[in-house]
């Protein structure tokens, strides 16, 4: 069963009406071949029409769509021979955060991302992709790994928040996203990050401090959900749609606030329309990156990091 | 009512304008409830006397506590882009920036300053509560830079005194990026072998807590002060539960590992003059070692 988002219902009655002709041809021998073929011409149509002009708050619920790609299916298409990592060494493993060694377009690398999981029980697994402390000390601790052995880092953001739970905060939350923060501005090999998702807050920054900040179309990243936006600054949580807006939060947005260096497109009518090619093309994007950081020398990259995240919101 | 506004109305101005002014001779403390006059609030640096609770206090005051009158030169911070986002709630942001500056006198939500400490240059930061609940902008972001770099041409310490409730939402994502900005800022101080000191106030909370202010070499709270990365309220909701007592309070937090100490108001200079002496050796002009002085007299002197 498709799950369609509230401002795409005019593409679900389409959709059930080719499904439904279709159902009739198959059992009738009706010929309906251009009934179907003139539904589909205007299927697309109203898939461009409503994809090309979404609104931030309609792009926020794409980004959190359910059957969207998320971190373990990027892993599953694009890394070969991976092997999990898990721990921070200190108190626990969190599946939130998911991690490992594996090998990308002929070359190993350090991959991790947050994962929301795909049903019920795998999203109570992975906390809906709410990391703990744990998780981000998981990341710092496999970002040295990665700078001992010089191994490229491949982020995938896709979070609606760090977890805000007493235990969360006790194990020093703040100060596992601070030292995550830290080890990015660390390491001295090639780093790229991807807003699959959903970057919420500080949780997606943790690991997102990279030398290239790549974001999906359709994606996502804020300072707060546009909710907790409203129901501060609005006093209501209903002015979401508005906090969305003016929090600037679409990846166009962020491009041109230079927070995001590239868009990286996805398939007519989103992401979860077609998941393998959204990992594919975000795939491409990678490589064209990681190629491109790997010309320069170690120490030049991490200067140039810390220029680019220094330089943020300075005037001129 | 001629007659009246002539002649009764002065004396009845007097009577409340007294009462106004007698009413901000005292202050009602948040932690006993019990009146303290004002000048016992001033000498105990706005600590109450009945119970020790840690009183919100203005950054000058902290900055002559810390250097003494006049042992301190406040630095002009440098410009950043007014309203970046064109970010407009119920009120334009332009407008809430004019009103915080009309109330405060400041610029924004951070003071940096410089001065000496035992012979050690000091480059301090304090955040303004009183401005927009000291939330971090590019403005503060750029004023941390600021501070790291001016404690490394100075080759001095930064201690950096936070209390906020985090980033500032109407630069959005901006605000965001800040975290990682100052965490650049410090990394680059740590790495010229400088010391960094921070002090945690009531109350400091995410961005501001997830990136510089828990990045200290040395980590330091005021009593009582509410320190985290949520909200208490987010995570109310969020569990469902009652939260333990005292939970996100500085003694909670050190005796969870999160800080070196809790120290009052009052011990703070003398605890950032120690550490200070420890990481910052004095070297004869031989290149020798000069011993700790165990309290020299500059030290020992009430603030
Ligand atoms: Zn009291």
């Amino acid at each position: 069963m498709q799950h369609y988002l509230d401002f795409e219902r005019p593409v679900a009655e389409l959709e059930s009406k080719i499904k439904e002709l279709r159902r009739l041809s198959e059992s009738d021998g009706v010929n309906i071949v251009e009934e179907v073929g003139r539904l589909e011409t205007k299927l697309d149509r109203l898939l461009v029409q409503t994809y090309t002009k979404l609104t931030p708050w309609q792009k926020t619920q794409v980004a959190r769509h359910p059957e969207r790609p998320h971190t373990s299916r990027y892993i599953a298409q694009l890394i070969e021979d991976f092997v999990p990592l898990a721990g921070d060494r200190l108190y626990g493993e969190d599946h939130a955060l998911i991690a490992g060694l594996g090998a990308f377009d002929g070359r190993s690398v350090v991959v991790m991302g947050h994962e929301k999981g795909s049903d019920t029980e795998s999203r109570v697994r992975h906390n809906f992709g709410m990391a703990r402390p744990e998780g981000y000390r998981k990341a710092a601790r496999l970002m040295r790994l990665a700078g001992r052995f010089g191994l490229p880092v491949i982020s995938l953001v896709d979070t609606s928040g760090a977890y805000p739970g007493v235990g969360a905060e006790e194990r020093g939350q703040a100060e596992a996203i601070a030292r995550s923060i830290e080890t990015c501005l660390q390491i001295q090999v090639p780093f790229v990050s991807v807003v699959i998702g959903e970057g919420g807050s500080g949780g997606a920054i943790a690991i997102a401090v990279a030398d290239r900040v790549l974001m999906l179309e359709h994606a996502v990243y804020s300072v707060i959900s546009p909710e907790g936006c409203a129901s501060i600054l609005w006093r209501g949580g209903d002015q979401a749609e508005a906090a969305a807006a003016a929090m600037k939060l679409t990846a166009s947005d962020l491009v041109g606030l230079e927070v995001v260096d590239e868009v990286v497109k996805e398939p007519l009518g989103g992401a979860h329309r077609d998941p393998a090619a959204t990992v594919a093309e975000v795939g491409r994007a990678l490589a064209r990156a990681l190629s491109g950081l790997e010309e320069r020398k170690p120490g030049e990259l991490l200067r140039a990091r810390r220029d680019k995240f220094m330089g943020m919101g300075r005037l001129g | 009512m001629s007659w009246l506004s002539d002649l009764a109305l002065p004396k009845i101005r007097d009577l409340v304008r007294k009462t106004q002014t007698e009413e901000t001779l005292w202050t009602k403390c948040h932690g006993c409830e019990q009146m303290i006059f004002h000048r016992d609030l001033e000498a105990a640096m706005n600590v109450c006397p009945h119970c020790g609770f840690h009183m919100r206090i203005a950054p000058d005051v902290r900055l002559r506590a810390l250097f003494g009158d006049g042992g301190f030169t406040v630095i002009e911070l440098p410009r950043v882009k007014a309203d970046p986002l064109r970010f407009r709630d119920r009120k334009r942001y332009p407008d809430r920036i004019r009103e915080a500056r009309v109330r405060t006198g400041r610029r924004d939500a951070i003071v940096v300053a410089h001065g000496e400490i035992g012979s050690r240059p000091v480059v301090c930061a304090i955040l303004d509560f009183d401005f927009m609940g000291g939330s971090m902008g590019t403005a503060v972001g750029e004023a941390i830079v600021a501070a790291a770099r001016l404690a490394r041409l100075q080759e001095g310490a930064l201690v950096i005194f936070s209390a906020s409730g985090g980033a500032r939402m109407q630069e959005g994502i901006l605000s965001l990026m800040q975290m990682a900005r100052t965490t650049a800022a410090i990394a680059e101080l740590k790495e010229a072998g400088l010391p960094y000191i921070s002090v945690m106030t009531n109350p400091t909370t995410g961005g501001v807590t997830a990136s510089f202010a828990m990045l200290g070499d040395v980590s330091i709270a005021e009593p009582g002060a509410i320190i985290g990365f949520a909200g208490a309220r987010v995570i109310e909701e969020t569990i469902r539960e009652k939260l333990p007592d005292g939970f996100q309070r500085a003694e909670y937090l050190l005796e969870h590992g999160m800080l070196d100490m809790v120290a009052p108001r009052s011990e703070l200079r003398r605890r950032i003059a120690s550490l200070l002496r420890h990481l910052m050796p004095v070297r004869s002009r031989e290149g020798a070692l000069l011993p700790v002085p165990a309290n020299d007299a500059e030290e020992a002197a009430p603030a």
